[in-house]
């Protein structure tokens, strides 16, 4: 993949992320930043695939421990705080 | 030939809850074995990741409404799920056990962590996953610039990644420090000159950065330290009326060093769900401001000017201050049709949602409506005010935003604010000296009659008096938010 084609993604991605966000209401703000930054931790893609060496090994291993804390901790914690918002009656 | 795919994207498109991840998986199953006979494995790992993609997109679409936000938070996650699952099978993986160990500790970790936040302390756990995140990216990079030689736009991403993502990381932890109140963190930080040598350390990161486009890889170890120091210099200074800005930029850090860690790595959905969260981070960043009305250079470079000249506060309360008591207040509501209660931070630091969502379910009994009026910065990081309600079950729909509540005050008999102070001076419009000059309030002073429930006279954050107190149809009710509240729902019981 060339610059150019990852720079194209990058730009597209950043126009729909803004499209949707602002339809998001403030009443979800908090779950929206931990579910959000669940999503961020897709660096786990990249640490699995982290090697070579012992310290491409170590550096490795201790992205995937970050990650996977920030992947794993991010759904539930929002999934915690969305369970709590209810409806009226 | 890829219509399975998209009748499951047309449907999800529809609505997040009529998916399953059985339907999910079935069609990954399905496309996957088509594309293989077609092209061969890299494209069937690249069509997993734009499926994960999608569902991130459609995941934080879900988060429009509360109804389907539990939907679309599951969505991210089985989008989460798909990518991880893509690089496993990928045949890609350099060691088995190192990968599952990791998994399974830091898995643990997060269920851990996830389970025993309170939700006062969410601030904290985002600023620390934030952080994660940030560092996992830095990690990334570095493995990637010891594998291989990356050279100019692949050099440059890895020393951006090691740049944000270290800030990030740093930044965060200190940002998590003060929020948790650690005794290292009671005052800001600060020495002489700090904002010159945070741009030095900016300068010449990124001047490292750039030579890294030669492909030789050593400039990023300084560069990852220099960052790491920038990371606690720029956050350290920043008082905690701020925090809700500075999360929300630590977390559109989080994403972009994600999204340099896709460059980096040539991956497609590390860039595109690093890009969404990115822009994610810059949005609310910008709300936080403006509903401070303050710009983000005067947020992190800036300190609060004490502009003008600062009233007096005997002069502002002398003689003028009228001050009621439960009971009093308990008969006042009865028979009131309206009622707008103001939550600040200081209901949150009195642990007294509970006790508010009790008044409010005594006043909807009596047939009052009853309805929150929530200040963008009420809480310590955008939305926390809505999610500490909602735990007192306060049904999400009476939580009304700052511009839906504010021309209805004048149809409300009684406004009662509680721990809340700056965010109702109305000062911030009346004096353009003031520090908070230009801040959107609640215009509670329009309701027929306001009930300041707090302590004392002390001021807000902004450290100045708030007339709103002094003004003829307003009534101070001091005491704990707690207590006060348990005294009046007391009152009414008894009426």
């Amino acid at each position: 993949m060339d610059i150019i084609t990852a720079l194209t993604i990058f730009v597209l991605a950043v126009f729909i992320g803004f499209e949707i966000i602002t339809k998001v209401p403030p009443t979800l703000h908090t779950p929206l930043m931990s579910g959000s930054n669940a999503i961020s931790g897709i660096t786990l893609v990249g640490a699995l695939l982290c090697g070579g060496g012992f310290w491409g090994g170590l550096f490795g291993f201790l992205a995937i421990i970050f990650a996977t804390l920030n992947v794993v901790g991010g759904f539930l914690v929002t999934h915690r705080m969305l369970a709590m918002f209810k409806k009226k009656g | 030939m890829f219509d399975n795919v998209i009748d499951f994207l047309l449907l999800a498109q529809a609505g997040p809850e009529l998916v399953s991840a059985d339907g999910l998986s079935e069609v990954v199953e399905q496309t996957a074995g088509q594309l293989t006979e077609i092209t061969g494995s890299t494209a069937k790992a690249n069509l997993g990741y734009l499926v994960a993609a999608v569902l991130f997109i459609l995941g934080i679409k879900g988060m429009t409404h509360p109804r389907t936000a539990v939907r679309g938070n599951q969505l991210g996650a089985i989008g989460m799920l798909l990518a991880v699952f893509v690089v496993l099978v990928s045949g890609q993986v350099v060691s088995w056990p190192v990968a599952i160990l990791g998994m399974i500790v830091g898995g643990a970790g997060g269920v851990w962590l996830s389970r025993v936040v309170q939700m006062t302390q969410m601030p904290q756990l985002v600023a620390l996953f934030n952080g994660f995140g940030g560092i996992a990216s830095v990690l990334v990079a570095a493995a990637e610039v010891l594998r291989t030689s990356n050279h100019g736009a692949a050099g440059l991403a890895a020393g951006l990644t090691g740049l944000i993502g270290s800030v990030t990381f740093s930044g965060s932890l200190i940002a998590a420090g003060k929020l948790q109140e650690l005794p290292q963190f009671k005052k800001p930080w600060n020495f002489g000159g700090q904002q010159i040598a945070n741009a030095g350390l900016v300068v010449l990161s990124v001047y490292l950065a750039f030579e890294m486009t030669d492909g030789s890889g050593w400039e990023f170890f300084p560069l990852v330290l220099l960052s790491l120091a920038l990371g606690v210099f720029l956050v350290t200074p920043i008082g905690g009326a701020d925090m809700p800005v500075v999360i929300a930029l630590l977390n559109s850090y989080s994403g972009l060093a994600a999204a340099a860690a896709g460059f980096v790595i040539n991956n497609n959905v590390l860039i595109i769900a690093g890009s969404l969260v990115g822009a994610s981070g810059l949005i609310l960043t910008n709300i936080m401001c403006k509903a401070m009305n303050r710009s983000i250079a005067n947020v992190l470079f800036g300190k609060m000017e004490a502009g003008g000249v600062i009233a007096d506060a005997d002069e502002v309360y002398a003689g003028k201050v009228k001050s009621t008591s439960a009971d009093e207040v308990a008969m006042m509501l009865d028979g009131v049709q309206r009622v707008v209660i103001v939550p600040g931070y200081g209901l949150a630091v009195a642990q007294a949602q509970h006790a508010v969502r009790e008044l409010a379910n005594l006043l909807e009994a009596n047939g009052v409506t009853v309805e929150y009026g929530i200040h963008p910065v009420a809480g310590r990081m955008p939305g926390h005010m809505n999610v500490l309600l909602a735990e007192a079950d306060v049904p999400y729909d009476q939580l009304k935003e700052m511009d839906v509540i504010n021309p209805t005050f004048a149809q409300c008999d009684v406004a009662i604010v509680i721990g809340a102070n700056d965010v109702v001076n109305p000062v911030a419009d009346t004096d353009p000296s003031s520090p908070i000059a230009g801040m959107p309030i609640l215009n509670v002073s329009e309701a027929q009659t306001v009930v300041v429930i707090k302590r004392s006279l002390s001021p807000g954050f902004a450290g100045i008096p708030n007339p709103l107190f002094a003004a003829d149809n307003c009534l101070m009710l001091f005491g704990d938010g707690k207590q006060v509240l348990v005294d009046l729902v007391a009152a009414l019981k008894e009426n």
